[in-house]
């Protein structure tokens, strides 16, 4: 099978990439194996700001709400960060001190949510804040059976009964005039958390939840949705395992499911992710790329990936694969003409586009950028 | 690298990070408050399954093996495998009648067939449905498939001569459905391909590949049927050569995947052979040949990639197969779950699970609404026609009315 370009790797980085090359026209297929980084996604796209009209056109024709404002943002466990360009779950306020008094509701039997130490957070800066749980008969059942209730267990049920949450919330507030809940709403009815806001006569706070992110995995699959409206092909759930290379050109792909079909191409995008993705794999000695075997930049001695203090930033973090400015990337020593990597398994090698999901984002459209170049000339 | 191959756990479960990605995406967990999803089914009650068989679960029945879970999990787990497996090791239980009647399609076929219009007239009748729904639990809003009054293997045994005169061969993998129920859609797969000038044999008679069987309890009937169907398979594909094609996607994910993962039958030497027709005559394609198509065929078509086909990741093969037709406005449909899986959705129990499974598709199929719903499988056939009243035809089959004749 022939494309313009073929994306390995289907989270931020490759749907974006994905979706830009299908508007412009050209034939893509996006291979994945697995689910990716958006599950576990906060909601704020980390190094970016007020977006560029793309990135903002890009979002609104997926129909994902997106906005930014100059402040802060709450986090899960109830410290502040500045802001970041965000889904419209994410609520943005010009200082920590956002509310006089809040009420901070969680769902009975669902542990996945701090209320404690949100209100330990808050009442640090001021806020005064009260715990308590609701419960439907629709989460009853579920409690019955589940030794672990998760947010996407519950999300779907929320869905249809948010009006009883809604009304139950109404009943436990007093004089807050802030309500805090798990991120948990909306999850195939986008429409949901602005409805939720509308009708709680208080300012309504979603916070972050563990895993998985209700807002991410939505927003995973409306990127996927409207890549796949666009034309795109979507290779779920399949793997590449090496390429056909060819003095510096990559000519094929070789999948886990299409074995003896090659996936051709003029461009290919690397867009697998991070160590966390398998994007990149460590053995004892070394930091590996196990696609196209690329150049990684790492510390030679094993004893520089990481330090032993859990909670520092970890150096390994930083290694990825080395390109040129295009983002062109580099295999003993020479670069690749037709392979462009982007996303987190550029790890750190590339300050200059950011971090997280701001990197995945703008490095995702300098390469398309790049392949429309190549394409025009 | 050495020490990680000798390490490697039983359907790779030790691979499983915790990341709880699985459980949003099992069609089953979101619907029915008793299954405990795969996370909890799979990986981790396999942890405790191994210290004392005592842990195994019986609520491990609701699980469809849809392989949904498979293939959102980042790494590699196998996760629908370790809940069957687990069932087959550990679920003492006897089958039902019900069941067994359920998932005894060639035998039920073979019955009911000389008989069909008698037979179809009865389980057509009210009474009958409510009869089966009171007695065995076969639930009372289902249509059974109709049976076709002669098999197709009859069929196209009275032609062996004429396809054996085309320059390409196949074999033909049937399946119990389109040998009993639709005969119809094996005669477009020989009319498409003959227009490949390629011709169509059986296989040394085939056997129901087994995926009931399996997922009713009766593994060691499945292993029997696997062991038959390599061996038949082997002579066409090792012996003569051949492409061994099939038009259902649950029967080649069960003879492909099933046999040596879940019942130990090694088909390695074969495996490769077996394909989906779709992805055979995309090939063919490519490399070439041509197909020509009416002028005057119109139609909006929404492809939906059943569960197996999204497994086997190959449902690009019959979109892009649909997207040549001129003519046709094409949809993808939103990859989700139909809710029939097979023989569950039959079942008393699983009725109402089966339909909100269903729901998201069904609703989005209503608002394409489209002329015709194209997907490779039989059961998610019955389940949208039943649930949604559109037409749902097989690939081929509309790859066949499309054909200049
Ligand atoms: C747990 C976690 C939470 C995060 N939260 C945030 C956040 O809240 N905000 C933020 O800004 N950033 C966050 N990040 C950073 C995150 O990495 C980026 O935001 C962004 O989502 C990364 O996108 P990506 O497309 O580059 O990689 P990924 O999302 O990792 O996607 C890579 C995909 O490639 C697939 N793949 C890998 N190898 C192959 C192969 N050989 N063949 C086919 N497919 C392959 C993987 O299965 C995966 O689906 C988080 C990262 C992690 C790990
Ligand atoms: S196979 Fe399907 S039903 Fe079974 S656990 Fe996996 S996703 Fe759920
Ligand atoms: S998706 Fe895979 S790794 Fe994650 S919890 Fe499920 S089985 Fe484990």
């Amino acid at each position: 099978m022939k494309f313009n370009s073929v994306i390995i790797g289907g989270g931020l980085a490759g749907l974006v990439a994905g979706i830009s090359l299908q508007k412009e026209g050209l034939s893509t297929a996006i291979i994945s194996t697995g689910q990716n980084a958006l599950h576990f996604f906060s909601g704020s796209f980390e190094s970016l700001r007020e977006p560029a009209p793309r990135i903002a056109e890009l979002f609104s024709e997926a129909g994902i709400g997106i906005h930014y404002s100059e402040g802060v943002r709450l986090m899960p466990l109830g410290t502040f960060r500045e802001a970041a360009l965000s889904l419209d779950d994410v609520s943005i306020f010009p200082t920590s001190h956002f509310a006089r008094k809040a009420l901070i509701v969680g769902v009975t039997g669902y542990q996945d949510f701090f209320g404690s130490f949100l209100a330990e957070g808050l009442e640090k800066k001021g806020i005064q804040c009260r715990l308590r749980n609701f419960s439907l008969p629709e989460l009853d059942t579920f409690r019955q059976s589940a030794g672990e209730m998760r947010s996407v267990q519950i999300a779907p049920i929320l869905d249809r009964v948010w009006e009883s949450a809604v009304r139950e919330i109404r009943v436990l507030l007093k004089d807050e005039d802030a309500v805090i809940l798990p991120q948990i709403f909306g999850f195939q009815d986008i429409s949901v958390p602005g409805k939720i806001r509308r009708e709680i006569p208080a300012k309504v706070v979603f916070a972050g939840t563990m895993p998985p992110s209700v807002p991410g995995i939505r927003t995973q699959r409306l990127l996927k949705r409207r890549y796949e409206t666009l034309g795109g092909t979507y290779l779920a759930g399949d793997e590449a395992l090496s390429a056909h290379v060819h003095k510096g050109t990559v000519h094929s792909i070789v999948t886990k499911n299409l074995d003896s079909h090659y996936l051709e191409a003029d461009n290919f995008i690397l867009a697998s992710g991070g160590f966390f993705s398998k994007g990149m794999k460590s053995n004892p000695f070394q930091i590996l790329e196990p696609v196209f075997g690329l150049d990684v930049e790492f510390a030679s001695d094993r004893n520089d990936w990481y330090d032993p203090d859990f909670m520092k930033d970890q150096p390994y973090m930083g290694y990825g694969v080395r390109t040129d400015s295009s983002l062109r990337a580099i295999a003993g020593g020479e670069m690749m003409e037709n392979l462009f990597a982007v996303g987190s398994i550029l790890g750190g090698t590339r300050p200059e586009l950011g971090s997280g999901a701001g990197l995945a984002i703008r490095s995702a459209l300098a390469a398309v950028d790049e392949i429309l170049k190549t394409g025009k000339r | 690298m050495k020490l990680q191959e000798i390490t490697e756990s039983r359907h790779n479960f030790e691979e499983c990070m915790k990341c709880t990605v699985c459980t949003a995406y099992c069609p089953v967990l979101q619907v029915n408050p008793l299954y405990p999803g795969p996370k909890q089914a799979g990986p981790d009650g396999e942890r405790l399954r191994l210290k004392d068989p005592f842990f195994f679960n019986y609520a491990l029945k609701y699980c469809m093996n849809c392989k949904r879970c498979e293939v959102a999990c980042p790494s590699d787990v196998k996760v629908a495998d370790l809940i069957q497996s687990a069932r087959i090791r550990y679920d003492k239980s006897k089958p039902k009648l019900r069941d067994r009647i359920l998932a005894s399609t060639d035998f039920m076929g073979s019955l009911a067939r000389p008989f069909a219009p008698i037979v179809n007239g009865i389980t057509g009748l009210g009474i009958t449905k409510a009869a089966l729904d009171a007695t065995l639990k076969i639930d009372r809003h289902r249509t059974f498939p109709k049976y076709s009054g002669r098999s197709f293997e009859a069929w196209l045994r009275r032609r062996s001569r004429e396809q054996a005169a085309f320059p390409e061969q196949v074999a033909y993998f049937h399946g119990c459905y389109v040998n009993y129920n639709n005969p119809a859609l094996g005669k477009d797969l020989v009319k498409v391909l003959n227009a490949l000038d390629t011709g169509v044999q059986l296989l040394e008679k085939e056997k129901c590949c087994g995926i009931a069987l399996i997922t009713n309890g009766m593994s060691d009937d499945a292993r029997k049927h696997a062991t038959h169907n390599v061996s038949v398979i082997r002579k066409a594909a090792v012996d003569k050569k051949l492409k061994v094609v099939a038009t259902s996607s649950s029967c080649v994910l069960t003879l492909r995947e099933e046999y040596p993962n879940l019942l130990g039958v090694d088909n390695s030497d074969i495996r490769d052979s077996i394909v989906m027709a779709s992805r055979y005559i995309f090939e063919r394609l490519e490399k070439g040949a041509t197909l020509k198509f009416r002028e005057d065929y119109h139609k909006r078509i929404a492809y939906h990639t059943p569960c197996h086909m999204e497994k086997l990741g190959w449902g690009v093969f019959s979109e892009k197969l649909l997207r040549m037709i001129p003519g046709i406005e094409f949809t993808l449909l939103d990859s989700a779950c139909c809710g029939i899986a097979g023989t569950y959705g039959f079942k008393k129990e699983n009725y109402e699970s089966s339909q909100a499974v269903g729901e998201a598709l069904f609703s989005q199929i209503r608002s394409v609404n489209p002329d015709i719903v194209a997907c490779d499988c039989e059961t998610c056939k019955w389940q949208i026609e039943m649930s949604t009243g559109y037409q749902v035809l097989n690939p081929i089959s509309i790859l066949a009315e499309a054909l200049a004749d």
